[in-house]
C-alpha cells in the first residue's frame, strides 16, 4: 500500500499551484475594466469586444488557422506513413538516415531549424508566405506525429493485418480496413498535437514569414515586448481556454476508446 | 520490394531529404562565405562551380565566434572518456585488487571530475592566450561575445535544469503516490500546461514579476518588502521562466518511473530496519534514476537554444546563444555569423543527444 503523507500533498499543491497561478491571474486580469493591467478595476468584457475590432489580430489568427490546418493534415499523413516505414518496412537503403531525419527535428532548437529553412526558401528563390510556413510547419511536425503513431504500431497484433491479406485484401485495402482504424486514435493525437504545436510556433513562424503572412504568435511576441496589455490577456485566455476544452474532450474520447477496447 | 514500396517510402524520405537535411547544408555553406551588403546579404560561394567555392571557404565567421570555445570542449570530452575509460580503472586495479570500495570510487571519480575541470580551463586559457592573439593577425578577433554567450548559455541551462529537478521530483513523487483513481486526473493536470502556448505562459510571468507587477504588489502590501523588487529583465526571471514552462518535460518521465516501481520493495526495506528517509535514498532513488536522466536531457537539450524565454524575461545583459543567433540574424543582418553561431550549437547539442539516445536504448533494453 502506498502512504500518501504531507509530505506528497504539500509538495502536490505547491507544484499545481505554480504551474497554475500564472494562468489563472491572466485569466483573471483579462476581465479587468482598467487598461492598466495591475490595477483591478472592476469587472468587465470590453478588452474581448476590442480584441473583435481589431484587424491585424483577426488576420494574423485566420492565417494561424490555415497554416495550422494544412500543416497538421499533410504531416498526419507523412508522420503516418513515416511511422508504417520504421515498423513495417523491414531492412531497405538508408534507414539509418530516415530514422535519423525523424528523430533530429525533435531535438533541435527552433532557431536553428528556422534559420536553415529561411536559407532553404531563399537558395532555391521561393517567396515566403503561408505556403513557406506550412512546409516548415509539416517538417518538424511530421517527426512527433511519426512516434505519436509508432508506439500504437509497435503495440499492436500484426496477425490481424496478415489474416486480412490471406483473405485476399490487396495490401492497401488491409491498411485501409484493418490497419487504419486500429492506429486511428494516435493518428487523431497526433494530428491534434501537430495543430498545436503549429499554433504555438513563434521561433520558426518568425523566419519562414512573408510581410503578409504573419502568424498570431508573431503578432503577440511584438506586441508584447511592449509589456503587457489588457488585449493580449483576452487573447491568451481565448486560446488557453480553447486548449484545455481541446485536451479534456480528447482525453474523454481516448477513455472511452480504451473501455470500448477492454470491453 | 515492390515498385510500389519503393514509392511509399519514397514521400516521407524525400520530403525530410529536401526539407530537413539539405537546409543544413546550406547553413554549413553559408556559415562559410563571406558577409555582402546585398539580398541576400552573403555571397554565394558555390557558384562558380566545387574547386572555386573549396578555394573560397571562409573559416573566418569561426574564428570570429572563438574557435577556442570549441577546442576546449572537445579537448575536455575528450579528456573526460579518457580519463574514465583508461586511467581511472588502471588505478583502481592497481590500488585494490580484489575488494572495492564505494568510498574509493566516489573520492577516485571527483578527482578525476577536478583533473579534467582543470585541464579544461587550462586549454581554454591557452587557447584564449595564443591561438586568438595568433589569429587577430589575419582576421579581426572582437570581444569573447559569442564565446561568452555559449558559456553562459550552457551555466543557464545547467543551472536551469537542477532547479526543475528540484521541483519537479516531489511533484512526481507525490503523483506516484496518490490514491490510483486520482492519478489520471494528476496526469492531465502536468500535461494541460505542456499544451497551452508557450508563448502565453512565459507572457504570464511578465505582468507577476514587472516592478509593478502582482507579487511586487503582493509582498508590499504584506509589507514583506519596502521598495519594490527588480526582477523582471534579470537572470532570476529568465530562471523562473524556463524551470515554469518545462517542468512537464521534468514530471512526466520521473512519474513513469515512479509508478511501475514495485512498492513491496520500500516496505522490504523498511521491514529489514532502514527508516523511511534511508529506504528512499537506497530503494526509490536508484530506481528513478532513468526518469530522472531522461528528464533532465529533456529540459537541458532545448533550454540550450530557447530564444523566446531570454527575450521576454531577461534583460539586454542576459546572453544566450539562441537570442544571439536571432539578433545576429535579424537586427544585425550578418547571416554567415548566423550560420556559425547555429553549426557550432549543434557541435554542442550533439554531446546530449547522444548521451540521451543512449539512455534510452538502455531502458528501452532493459523493459524489452
Amino acid at each position: 500500500m502506498r502512504r500518501f503523507s504531507w509530505f506528497n500533498a504539500t509538495s502536490l499543491t505547491f507544484g499545481f499551484a505554480f504551474l497554475y497561478l500564472p494562468m489563472l491571474i491572466l485569466i483573471i486580469y483579462s476581465f479587468n475594466e482598467s487598461r492598466l493591467v495591475t490595477v483591478w478595476a472592476g469587472f468587465s468584457t470590453k478588452w474581448y469586444g476590442e480584441l473583435f475590432q481589431n484587424e491585424q489580430f483577426l488576420d494574423a489568427a485566420w492565417v494561424t488557422l490555415k497554416v495550422a490546418f494544412w500543416s497538421s493534415t499533410v504531416a498526419t499523413v507523412l508522420g503516418t506513413l513515416a511511422a508504417y516505414i520504421m515498423v513495417r518496412a523491414g531492412r531497405f537503403r538508408g534507414r539509418g538516415l530516415f530514422s535519423g531525419m525523424i528523430y533530429a527535428p525533435l531535438v533541435m532548437p527552433e532557431v536553428i531549424t528556422g534559420l536553415s529553412l529561411l536559407l532553404f526558401f531563399i537558395a532555391i528563390g521561393l517567396d515566403r508566405g503561408v505556403l513557406t510556413i506550412v512546409l516548415a510547419h509539416t517538417t518538424f511536425s511530421m517527426c512527433y506525429v511519426s512516434v505519436v503513431v509508432t508506439s500504437r504500431l509497435v503495440s499492436f497484433d500484426r496477425s490481424l493485418e496478415e489474416a486480412a491479406l490471406d483473405l485476399g485484401c490487396t495490401p492497401f485495402d488491409a491498411f485501409r480496413s484493418v490497419t487504419l482504424p486500429i492506429i486511428m486514435p494516435a493518428v487523431i493525437s497526433g494530428w491534434l498535437l501537430a495543430f498545436t504545436l503549429s499554433l504555438d510556433d513563434l521561433v520558426i513562424a518568425s523566419f519562414t514569414s512573408g510581410p503578409s503572412s504573419t502568424t498570431l504568435p508573431i503578432k503577440i511576441f511584438s506586441a508584447v515586448r511592449l509589456g503587457v496589455t489588457p488585449e493580449i490577456n483576452a487573447l491568451s485566455t481565448i486560446m488557453i481556454g480553447l486548449v484545455t476544452l481541446g485536451v479534456i474532450s480528447a482525453s474523454l474520447v481516448s477513455r472511452a476508446t480504451a473501455k470500448k477496447e477492454r470491453a | 520490394m515492390t515498385w510500389r514500396g519503393r514509392l511509399l517510402i519514397a514521400v516521407p524520405y524525400v520530403w525530410l531529404l529536401v526539407l530537413f537535411l539539405v537546409p543544413f547544408g546550406i547553413v554549413l555553406k553559408i556559415s562559410l562565405s563571406d558577409i555582402a551588403l546585398a539580398i541576400p546579404p552573403y555571397t554565394p560561394t558555390m557558384k562558380d562551380g566545387l574547386w572555386a567555392m573549396l578555394s573560397g571557404l571562409d573559416f573566418e565567421n569561426y574564428a570570429f565566434i572563438g574557435a577556442g570555445a570549441v577546442v576546449a570542449g572537445f579537448a575536455g570530452l575528450i579528456l573526460c572518456i579518457a580519463m574514465y575509460r583508461i586511467v581511472f580503472p588502471r588505478i583502481r586495479r592497481a590500488m585494490l585488487p580484489d575488494t572495492a570500495t564505494t568510498v574509493f570510487d566516489t573520492a577516485a571519480a571527483a578527482l578525476t571530475a577536478l583533473a579534467v575541470a582543470i585541464v579544461n580551463v587550462a586549454v581554454v586559457v591557452a587557447v584564449l592566450a595564443f591561438v586568438l592573439p595568433a589569429l587577430s593577425d589575419f582576421v579581426d578577433v572582437p570581444d569573447f561575445l559569442y564565446f561568452a554567450a555559449y558559456l553562459s548559455s550552457l551555466k543557464i541551462a545547467a543551472i536551469s535544469t537542477f532547479l526543475t529537478l528540484l521541483i519537479g521530483y516531489p511533484v512526481a513523487y507525490g503523483m506516484a503516490r496518490a490514491a490510483q483513481h486520482w492519478r489520471p486526473t494528476l496526469l492531465m493536470l502536468v500535461i494541460l500546461p505542456f499544451w497551452t502556448s508557450f508563448l502565453i505562459r512565459v507572457y504570464a510571468w511578465i505582468g507577476i514579476l514587472s516592478t509593478e507587477g502582482y507579487l511586487n504588489q503582493l509582498l508590499l502590501s504584506l509589507g514583506v518588502i519596502s521598495a519594490p523588487l527588480s526582477i523582471l529583465n534579470t537572470p532570476v526571471a529568465v530562471y523562473i521562466g524556463i524551470v515554469y514552462t518545462y517542468l512537464p518535460f521534468m514530471v512526466l518521465p520521473i512519474y513513469a518511473a515512479l509508478e511501475k516501481m514495485d512498492d513491496s520493495l520500500v516496505e522490504a526495506a523498511e521491514d529489514l530496519g532502514c527508516t523511511a528517509l534511508s529506504a528512499f535514498w537506497l530503494v526509490t532513488a536508484p530506481l528513478s534514476k532513468p526518469g530522472v536522466i531522461a528528464g533532465c536531457f529533456l529540459v537541458f537539450i532545448p533550454t540550450l537554444g530557447e530564444f523566446v524565454i531570454p527575450s521576454l524575461l531577461g534583460g539586454s545583459d542576459t546572453l544566450m546563444i539562441g537570442k544571439v543567433l536571432w539578433e545576429e540574424f535579424f537586427n544585425n543582418r550578418d547571416w554567415p555569423v548566423a550560420s556559425a553561431v547555429a553549426v557550432i550549437l549543434l557541435m554542442i547539442l550533439i554531446i546530449p543527444i547522444v548521451l540521451f539516445q543512449r539512455n534510452e536504448q538502455k531502458q528501452r533494453e532493459l523493459d524489452g
